[in-house]
């Protein structure tokens, strides 16, 4: 080799593949406020809509009277579900196999559901219509409490289904039973408690909280009479399946449909469902021949499109004395909501909430969900994790330390007796699980070293001993976690949407110049993806990240794929970029031989080029090869240089770590103050350590929020209290902890890069951390369980409780 | 309803408009003179996507009307690069820090953070989090938002600027 060839490192690092600190290519448009989201789309012609919404939790709708609305100079229609109906329309299917209202009609089940829709020429006409319809309603008792739903004499919600004795999942056992679903050997379980030394058992809310990301859903509808095409430009976590549903609902054969995801502002699982909104937008369009605009305000978001979370989990764990668990038994009360409207993959009602067991050896265990209805929103949605995984991992997580409290022991040394150790990988969980990889113990030991946690243990006891004596107010709280996550759905025998296997994709053409253009079926609300799929393509191919443009959300253009969500887009698009990737370097590879006139035996890949092994000197780099695709392929070989792979996971990907926080708790004011937050993940190979520190921070940021002070709570007849941000809390950067990470590095054995996904992480991982901590602070005075949200006022009344303001 | 006319200056430009009195100035920054970059995002002022600077002061533009900046001096983020194209050192400050990740709310944030460096040159980590903190975000935590407040400070100090996000 010549002196003036780059080192192997070199052209290795010009090309910015997987491991650097790419900067982000997206952030040259959005710092200069040249991002294109949905609501900066303006069309010729293009109208507004606005829904008029119910002011009750349950009502009979006696009469709708539209007549004044549509007086307002500007409106032209007004539509509601009696306009719907001739089409179908009024009500569309949800993913988990029920129906939705898309305008109610004989009664509304929660309060701000959609009644009437209008459509104006301007979006403050829209709005001063809406509140004109005159909608005369009867008031009907109000089931806001999951556990009363099922009881005798509750209020009938659905009327539409109350007779049907089969749901989606199997029988219900009343009529505001939606589900009932099990998993386990239930028969071993309960045997397991029999003989247990030592159980626990207590109930585990985990509340209902909303994504809240800062940009609404929302969306412009354009129907093209002429050519009868209908384009949708929206925020849409997972485009390809908003065409098939529209289609589905709509009719329009689905290659005339063309939907479109630009920009998003944020997701965070508010966005992968479809709303009345879009229904209603699409049929305005159809009906006026215009285009139609739709943008939620604040309140609509965080009151009628897709809470989280609403679990109500009995846990109970069977150990010996000396704490070794034995068995698991979780009974989960899921509240649905008016519309089962769960975004789970179909066969999974309770999303993937049998990764209860955690990261621990449960020999047994057994699991059922039961989902009810009651006069709240529909959603169900996984608001950053991936399905009920964070309610799983919040509800083993604060039952590992309470049973760590009934034993005595410490709350680390009792997870480190009981994590899957290495060897076992890959390992078959109680629950059905197959986790590909993992090495527990080994992060766990650099996490509490980190931190010094002997010594925080010790300063704690002296704190409370101080407490005691009098001598101060505060209270120290040791919040130690160990989470396992169950991402990247799915495989197709066990994961599918509407019947779509879990499947997702990428395409890339390499360009006579070896530029390149490369589409997935994912689609970013702020991952990243532009930057990441490119320098995986950078790393397999040899060309410049820089030169690689990624193009997602545009269903004409991309291959189809299921979206963006449950941390699915690296174990699953992630992989079909590397395998596609090999498709094309394995013809570059034939292409090369034949021009160095050698077998393609003969070559080695070197960073960026094929060089004869044996003789470096004699190469061709992936540039030049990408020139001779269109120029002099070899006979019999096609020209071009491109390949799609639709990727069909063999397995989920399991990431895991161990996070610690230190809080300090005021008793007599109950604010908690977060003085240190050490996160260690594990998400296999990290393709760009900066946006993966990114998603870390952003994800314990809303785990912060979500467990101090996020709440969408209702009051007894059905009122949703402090649908805004003035009373729903999104940190600021004042009260946001600052984050230490760290990480360890297990590759997923059966992914091509060995990637798993980490988005999600660190809110499944934060919310019991800081939970366990705030609850570790008052476990010496003989508290086991304080429910979330620990805002200062909760936590104030827990220090009253137990009597601490004399 | 009777359109009031307003005339002020946007990002460096004399603008003459028609408003209707209740035109939230949002709007008018947004639809009328198609200045997408400040977004909505609660509607109730709480947010700061939709911040501007106007006559020195950071507003958050879903809580004024359009009249009420009859005169005014107003500064976006589509007027914050040099003419020929150069980022202002908060918008080179943001990319190298990796502080942000949709871009929502990055367009009040960076305005917000133009005006807290011009009444603090040199803030601290408190200062600057206290100083944005009329500005929410939903994805990064504020760790590398701050730290890109940092790298633009160092920067139009003349000091060395760390070299990037870790």
């Amino acid at each position: 080799m010549n002196d003036m060839t780059p080192s192997k490192e070199e052209r290795a690092e010009k090309l910015q593949g997987m491991g650097c600190k790419r900067k982000r290519v997206e952030d040259i448009r959005f710092v200069q406020g040249k991002g294109n989201y949905v609501d900066d789309l303006k069309l010729p012609g293009m109208l507004y809509g606005d829904f008029t919404r119910s002011p009750y939790g349950h009502a009979r709708i006696k009469k709708i009277d539209a007549t004044k609305a549509k007086a307002v100079p500007g409106v032209l229609a007004v539509l509601t579900a009696a306009d719907l109906k001739p089409l179908s329309l009024h009500y569309m299917p949800t993913l988990a196999g029920d129906v939705a209202a898309v305008l109610a009609e004989e009664k509304v089940l929660y309060q701000n559901q959609e009644v009437a829709f209008i459509i104006a020429e301007d979006r403050y006409v829209a709005a001063d219509a809406a509140e004109l319809v005159e909608v005369e309603y009867e008031e009907l008792p109000v089931l806001v409490d999951p556990f009363k739903a099922m009881a005798a004499g509750a209020p009938v919600l659905r009327e539409d289904i109350k007779d049907k004795t089969d749901g989606a999942h199997g029988k219900r056992k009343h009529y505001n039973h939606i589900f009932a679903w099990e998993i386990g050997d239930k028969e071993a379980t309960d045997t397991a408690f029999t003989k247990a030394e030592v159980t626990i058992k207590e109930l585990i809310s985990y509340q209902r909280v909303h994504p809240c990301p800062l940009e609404t859903c929302q969306c412009v509808a354009s129907f093209d009479k002429i050519k009868g095409e209908l384009t949708v430009w929206g925020t849409f976590q997972a485009p390809h399946v908003i065409r098939t549903v529209a289609s589905l609902i709509s009719k329009i054969p689905e290659h005339k449909i063309h939907i479109i995801a630009p920009d998003i502002g944020g997701g965070f699982g508010n966005k992968v469902g479809a709303y009345p909104g879009y229904i209603c937008a699409i049929v305005a369009s159809i009906v006026t021949g215009r285009p139609v605009k739709w943008v939620e305000d604040r309140i609509e978001n965080l009151s009628t499109t897709s809470f989280a979370r609403d679990y109500h989990m009995t846990t109970e764990i069977a150990a010996t004395k000396d704490g070794k668990v034995t068995g698991l038994r979780v009974h989960v009360l899921a509240d649905h909501g008016a519309f089962d409207a769960c975004a789970d993959p179909s066969k999974w009602p309770a999303g993937f909430f049998n990764i209860v067991t955690g990261s621990y050896d449960f020999p047994v265990a057994h699991c059922a969900v039961d989902g009810v209805y009651t006069n709240k929103a529909p959603g169900g949605v996984a608001y950053r994790c991936s399905f009920r995984v964070t309610e799983a991992a919040y509800c083993i997580e604060r039952a590992m330390d309470i049973l760590a409290q009934k034993l005595g022991m410490d709350p680390a040394e009792l997870r480190i007796k009981n994590l899957i150790g290495r060897e076992q990988f890959p390992y078959q969980s109680a629950l059905g699980w197959e986790y590909d990889s993992g090495d527990y113990h080994t992060a766990m030991k650099k996490a509490m070293e980190a931190v010094g946690y002997r010594k925080l243990r010790e300063e704690q006891k002296a704190k409370q001993q101080a407490f005691k004596r009098g001598e101060t107010r505060d209270l120290m709280g040791i919040g130690v976690i160990f989470f396992t996550e169950i991402v990247g759905a799915g495989p197709s025998r066990n994961c599918d949407i509407l019947g779509i296997a879990m499947f997702d994709s990428a395409e890339i053409r390499i360009h006579p110049t070896g530029a390149v253009i490369a589409r997935m079926g994912t689609k970013s609300q702020g991952q990243g993806h532009e930057t990441t799929y490119a320098q995986i393509i950078a790393t397999e191919l040899g060309l410049p990240a820089d030169d690689i443009m990624i193009e997602e959300g545009n269903t004409d253009t991309a291959p189809y794929g299921l979206g963006t969500y449950g941390s699915r887009s690296t174990p699953t698009a992630g992989a079909a970029t590397a395998m596609a990737a090999r498709k094309i370097k394995a013809k570059a590879q034939m292409i090369a031989a034949d021009l160095l006139e050698v077998s393609e035996y003969d070559l080695e890949w070197d960073v960026d080029r094929f060089r004869v092994k044996g003789n470096p000197e004699r190469f061709k780099t992936m540039k030049e090869l990408a020139w001779a695709a269109y120029n002099r392929v070899p006979k019999g070989l096609e020209p071009g240089l491109e390949a799609v792979n639709y990727y069909d996971p063999p397995n989920m990907t399991y990431p895991f770590g161990a996070y610690i926080c230190v809080v300090d708790v005021d008793v007599d004011t109950g604010v908690t103050k977060v003085r240190r937050f050490y996160a260690l993940d594990d998400c296999g190979t990290r393709i760009n350590p900066m946006i993966i520190e990114g998603q870390v921070h952003g994800g314990l940021t809303e785990a912060f929020g979500i467990a101090m002070g996020q709440e969408i709570r209702y009051d007894e007849v059905g009122n949703v209290t402090g649908p805004t941000l003035m009373d729903y809390f999104l940190p600021t950067a004042v009260e946001t902890p600052k984050w230490e990470t760290d990480w360890t590095t297990t590759p997923s054995p059966h992914h091509p890069i060995g990637a798993k996904g980490v988005g999600e992480s660190p809110n499944v991982g934060g919310v019991p951390c800081f939970s366990n901590a705030v609850n570790d602070a008052f476990k010496f005075l003989g508290s086991t369980h304080i429910a979330m949200p620990h805002d200062h006022w909760r936590t104030w009344t827990v220090a009253e409780k137990l009597g601490l303001h004399g | 309803m009777a359109k009031a006319q307003i005339a002020l200056k946007v990002n460096g430009k004399a603008v003459d408009a028609l408003v209707e009195p209740r035109t939230l100035l949002i709007h008018f920054l947004r639809e009328q003179l198609n200045l997408t970059g400040p977004h909505i995002g609660c509607d109730t002022s709480h947010c700061g996507a939709c911040t501007v600077d106007l006559n020195g002061k950071s507003v958050k533009s879903c809580t004024m009307f359009a009249v009420q900046a009859d005169g005014a001096d107003i500064l976006t983020i589509e007027g914050m690069a040099a003419p020929d194209g150069t980022l202002h050192a908060l918008q080179e400050g943001f990319r190298e820090m990796h502080g942000l990740q949709c871009g929502f709310c990055t367009p009040g944030m960076i305005v917000r953070g133009y005006r807290l460096l011009k009444e603090n040159p040199n803030p601290s980590e408190d200062e600057i989090r206290f100083g944005i903190s009329g500005n929410l975000c939903r994805c990064t935590g504020y760790q590398n938002i701050v730290k890109a407040i940092q790298f633009a400070a160092a920067k139009l100090a003349g000091a060395p600027v760390k070299e990037a996000a870790e």
